[in-house]
């Protein structure tokens, strides 16, 4: 018993600073999550030279990563060199900001859009996360799908049918009468979260304070995907779900907002299948939908080490290149012009100019929504409650209350 | 960690010291004749008194720093206000207990592990102990058939997740399209309450039921056989065999099993946690657990000082838990005894 315990004591310790391999250099981790398109990259710097050696961990989904964040940031140890950190989570560490290096540097001034670098900038001026992508958004759509349906087909003729919100759930309700089976949008959640990303102070006012249950365009958004889902829009599933990924391989649905960092995604879950296509348009304007820094927690050993290849990462030829890989769309000022990006295309989208039409959307987001510490918990009760609605387990108006009470739990 | 340290005491300090000690005083009897100086004699008699504590010392000492410390740690945390990154804040005396006990998320997670707990070790502990009697028995292949029943258990849970979450897809899951096929309704397993927790708790006995198997069985080969000649003899079928002489035969280990089982069973996560992607437990929180509900408040929330007040909450669920336990199998125990 004795022994079970011991084991277990070194196996929680597991994972920390193992600094150097065996022929004597440096060991950098690299912790991201989803696709970040910097598997060539790591592999790219570990030939062009020969202190460091970096490694690269993926978890598989956002809310995984961020648990093994908080509790190795809690614990003072075990992260590694570099953690990448999702902008819903941003606010909540920013308040912990002693806890990472300040990455101010000059030769990364300008590097990055205005926004992005004020919103990792500390009150007192510590720089404490690099940009890596941002996430305007388009639509992605079947175009297969849509001309079983008798709709256009080409991407600057659909794109003329999502100037509002309104009309792309009106083209979803005639969508659903003519392909019964088939659903307008992949989810109900992602639906809602891309237009809470158009609300510039949605859960939380401008000084933080939790608005969450009194503010109306809140209220207008469930409202709007509950009915919606009651009319055969939504395919019922929850992102991420095994159901969600299986959706993709079952004609389960016909679009999905998709920021540029979903791509990757589409094309993984959706391998195999034709007719992929993306619209240069977002109902409503523009949207952002996430995105990521890196940061060097300050708990490392090799800060200054993690630190130049932090730099080297995010910078705009590299935040190219994995752009090319998995559609992250880079947040540095020159990586938008650059004509790898603009004259990129995707194959797996129909040939689509996809840096045209990203860089497009990048120029139609009119602001960045406001999110503050309690941001990614309300988001989580209000995700649950639209779930709940569809999974039937609530009526719309019951789960309404029960988000109101979740939001004043979480106080 | 804090948690695993309740399974501790009742397994592990089964040693009789006082039975131990009579050894090395025997052995010292020789150097009588010798007469050894007193300080040699206090030496030995020294020797004999504490060596056997010193030989048993380092669990001890192990679980006082793995066991006893989290434990009062977590009772510490527990009266402080105490955030996950921020560290500790004021006293706060019971305070973090009443909320947990107000919060109806607290309920919900007890009634969810009960639930998930009798689902899974009821059925459990009878489907071992059927297979622990038919491995019993003059099987061709014995060690093979004996082997195998292991083999779920040597695969790790989160791997047992994943297929499981196929074979449990609501839309495009095994059994439901199993069931479509055959003309019935497919069951909404992440959906309804008690779907989940059989399917949660169809994991678990997948896992576990061989291996508790295979420990009946251990006890069961050490039942003396001419017990059941002579019960045959006496015209016991192979049935009343079972009821009456193995089963009172192995009640130490029926009754090691059964709170082990409860004390695993009470402390349910990586399977409730890994049955979707959130970790939440369901859009409802219809299958979190206590063990998830802690982690929430603790990971999610960042409300270390709460998370700490369920910690002890539950350990002391799962002691009064062991204690019901205890009394009953006793007393089912000595029934089937008396014959």
């Amino acid at each position: 018993m004795a022994l079970t315990l011991t084991m277990t004591a070194a196996a929680c310790g597991g994972d920390s600073e193992g600094a150097t391999t065996e022929d004597g250099k440096i060991k950098l981790t690299v912790a991201t999550f989803n696709e970040f398109g910097y598997e060539e990259l790591i592999e790219e710097y570990n030939a062009m030279q020969d202190e460091v050696v970096v490694e690269q961990k993926k978890a598989g989904t956002a809310n995984e990563h961020q648990d093994n964040l908080y509790t190795k940031l809690a614990a003072g140890s075990g992260l590694s060199d570099i953690e990448a950190i999702e902008v819903d989570w941003w606010s909540a560490l920013m308040e912990q900001s002693d806890a990472f290096v300040d990455l101010s540097d000059p030769e990364v001034e300008g590097r990055w859009l205005d926004w992005k670098t004020e919103a990792a900038t500390t009150p007192d001026g510590a720089l404490i996360g690099y940009g890596t992508d941002i996430g305007p958004e388009a639509i992605c759509y079947r175009s297969d799908l849509f001309k079983k349906a008798g709709m256009p087909t080409d991407r600057d003729e659909v794109a003329k049918l999502f100037g509002t919100w309104d009309d792309y759930f009106e083209a979803g309700r005639e969508f659903v009468d003519k392909v019964p089976g088939t659903a307008w949008y992949d989810s109900s959640g992602g639906t809602a979260q891309a237009m809470i990303n158009q609300v510039e102070y949605s859960f939380e006012e401008e000084d933080n304070t939790v608005i969450a249950a009194d503010n109306p365009e809140v209220k207008e958004v469930f409202e709007t995907v509950t009915t919606n889902a009651a009319d055969g829009l939504s395919t019922g599933l929850t992102q991420w779900s095994e159901d969600w990924t299986a959706s993709f391989q079952n004609d389960g649905f016909a679009t999905m907002a998709c920021p540029g960092w979903m791509l990757g995604v589409i094309e993984g879950n959706a391998d195999g299948i034709e007719g992929w296509d993306i619209a240069n348009v977002f109902p409503g304007g523009g949207g952002n939908w996430g995105g990521s820094y890196l940061t060097v927690p300050a708990q490392g050993e090799h800060t200054e080490k993690a630190k130049e290849l932090a730099k080297w990462l995010t910078a705009p030829e590299q935040q190219v290149k994995a752009f090319e890989a998995k559609g992250t769309f880079p947040s540095q000022v020159e990586a938008l012009e650059d004509p790898a990006l603009t004259g990129s295309t995707s194959a797996f989208f129909n040939d689509a100019p996809t840096g045209e039409i990203l860089a497009d959307r990048a120029e139609a987001v009119p602001f960045i929504a406001h999110k503050g510490p309690k941001f990614a918990d309300i988001n989580t009760a209000f995700q649950q409650a639209i779930q709940r609605v569809d999974e039937g387990k609530e009526s719309a108006d019951e789960a309404w209350q029960s988000f109101l009470a979740d939001v004043e739990r979480l106080g | 960690m804090t948690l695993d340290s309740p399974a501790v005491s009742p397994v592990g300090d089964g040693g009789d010291p006082e039975r131990v000690t009579a050894a090395p005083a025997g052995a010292g009897s020789p150097l009588r004749g010798r007469r050894p100086s007193p300080w040699r004699r206090r030496l030995s008699r020294w020797d004999a008194r504490l060596s056997p504590y010193l030989y048993i010392s380092p669990f001890f000492l192990l679980f006082l720093l793995v066991g006893m410390f989290p434990l009062l740690y977590t009772a510490f945390v527990s009266v402080h206000e105490w955030s996950l990154l921020g560290g500790q804040g004021d006293y706060a005396g019971l305070d973090n207990y009443r909320r947990v006990l107000e919060d109806r998320y607290f309920w919900n997670a007890l009634r969810n592990t009960v639930s998930i707990f009798l689902l899974s070790s009821v059925p459990q502990v009878l489907i071992a102990l059927v297979l622990a009697g038919l491995l019993d028995t003059q099987l061709r292949g014995r060690t093979l058939w004996r082997m195998s029943v292991l083999v779920p258990f040597v695969v790790a849970p989160a791997a047992v997740a994943l297929i499981f979450g196929n074979v449990f897809g609501d839309r495009y899951g095994l059994v439901n399209e199993a069931l479509q096929a055959i003309g019935l309704s497919p069951i909404a397993w992440h959906v309804d309450t008690l779907a989940s927790h059989v399917a949660i708790a169809s994991m678990v006995n997948w896992r576990w039921t061989g291996y508790n198997a295979l420990i009946f069985l251990a006890a069961m080969q050490a039942v003396p056989r001419e017990l059941y000649e002579s019960a045959s003899l006496d015209g016991a079928g192979r049935v009343r065999q079972f009821v009456s002489v193995t089963l009172p035969m192995i009640r130490p280990t029926l009754l090691f099993v059964i709170i082990t089982s409860t004390i695993g069973g009470l402390q349910i996560f990586a399977e409730p946690r890994l049955f979707d992607t959130q970790g939440l437990g369901g859009s409802d929180r219809q299958y979190q657990t206590m063990t998830m509900y802690l982690w929430e408040l603790g990971w999610r929330v960042r409300d270390l000082g709460m998370a700490s007040a369920v910690a002890w909450l539950l350990f002391l669920i799962i002691v009064l838990f062991a204690l019901v336990n205890l009394l009953i199998s006793r007393r089912v125990g000595t029934l089937g005894g008396r014959r």
